[in-house]
């Protein structure tokens, strides 16, 4: 089950490309088949195994802070699994 | 429309550890792809959050590629002309004290025209911040030559690199405001990565706290990249700074007045 999860605004990104390169789960990758209205191809979370620990370092080094970071609360002992 | 390919979220379970800063206005900057000016810029909008200083401060704006950074922060702003944005601080600190005045440069705003501008800012110890951003390019004219040009480095206008014997050295400005006996906090960071970046958010609150405290001037330098100039991709361009800028511009504490630890 994954600890966290994130959020990429994909309108706002510029698909600069910083982000797959520091995360640590290498489960973000850039939308080749995708394009924004800007005319970027955005980054997106490809993470079928639900690795995302939700540490947001690529948070952090986001340009264009599209990146919103979710993590489990560990305090909700009836928290659902995640959809 | 686009954001619904994640997965979706139950909200229940998950608390948000990361989201956008209230400083920072909801709009798209106008800055390359991969330009750590948006990293500048969310950095001093999470600090501006976190001490509470949204409703009273005053941005000021410089010319160059943060030409436009009045309308992506969602506290009070005005433009300076090219380079006087510590005049305009100035001025502004004096007659409203109570208000944070901070100014955003970039090099060749603040170490080539404005270059008198922030000597006698940082001589005078008017209580201003400055984040000095340092990619040793001009970024909206082109790509032309700065005073913070590494030796060797091509730009548009040193096509075979940048000749020291002909157009002199870089500055290092952190240094030299840091001989000032006015100044109070100066130091360098650097943003090319997150160790960095997060270590360069702590230096814009401290010296946001300094400027609080009515300690005299506070500048923080951020080392930082300029991928469409530099003609590089973004990753490559923050390894460059790591290879080559940090070497020249080394990162530190230049000045830290002894009342600023207590803060």
């Amino acid at each position: 089950m994954a600890k966290g999860t994130i959020v990429i605004n994909q309108d706002r990104c510029k698909g600069c490309g910083l982000c797959p390169t520091v995360c640590p789960q290498n489960v973000i990758f850039m939308a080749d088949d995708v394009l924004n209205a800007k005319g970027y191809h955005p980054a997106t979370l490809v993470d079928p195994d639900e690795q995302c620990t939700g540490c947001a370092i690529c948070a952090v080094i986001c340009p264009d802070v599209c990146i919103t970071v979710y993590r489990e609360t560990p305090a909700k002992k009836h928290a659902p699994a995640l959809a | 429309m686009l954001a619904t390919l994640n997965a979706p979220i139950s909200e229940n379970s998950l608390q948000v550890v990361y989201e956008y800063p209230e400083s920072l206005s909801p709009v798209v900057t106008h800055y390359c792809p991969g330009c750590t000016h948006g990293i500048a810029h969310r950095l001093l909008a999470e600090a501006l959050d976190e001490l509470g200083l949204r409703e009273k401060t005053i941005l000021v704006a410089p010319v160059g590629c943060s030409v436009f950074a009045y309308q992506y922060f969602e506290t009070d702003g005005c433009e300076a002309a090219h380079g006087r944005a510590p005049a305009m601080a100035t001025g502004l600190k004096r007659v409203q004290p109570d208000k944070t005045v901070v100014t955003y440069q970039g090099d060749g705003d603040l170490v080539s025209i404005g270059a008198a501008e922030i000597l006698h800012a940082a001589a005078r110890g008017e209580n201003i911040t400055t984040i000095f951003i340092n990619n040793a390019i001009y970024g909206m004219t082109g790509g032309q030559m700065a005073p913070t040009t590494l030796p060797g480095q091509k730009t548009t206008s040193s096509p075979f690199g940048r000749n020291t014997t002909m157009t002199g050295n870089p500055i290092r400005m952190s240094e030299l405001l840091a001989n000032m006996d006015g100044s109070a906090y100066i130091v360098r960071r650097s943003l090319h990565d997150v160790k960095n970046i997060r270590k360069a958010k702590k230096a814009i609150i401290t010296a946001l706290k300094v400027q609080m405290a009515g300690l005299g001037f506070s500048m923080v330098e951020l080392l930082s990249s300029c991928p469409t100039n530099w003609s590089i991709q973004p990753e490559k361009a923050l390894e460059w700074i790591e290879d080559n800028m940090v070497p020249y511009f080394p990162l530190g504490d230049y000045k830290v007045r002894d009342e600023v630890n207590g803060l």
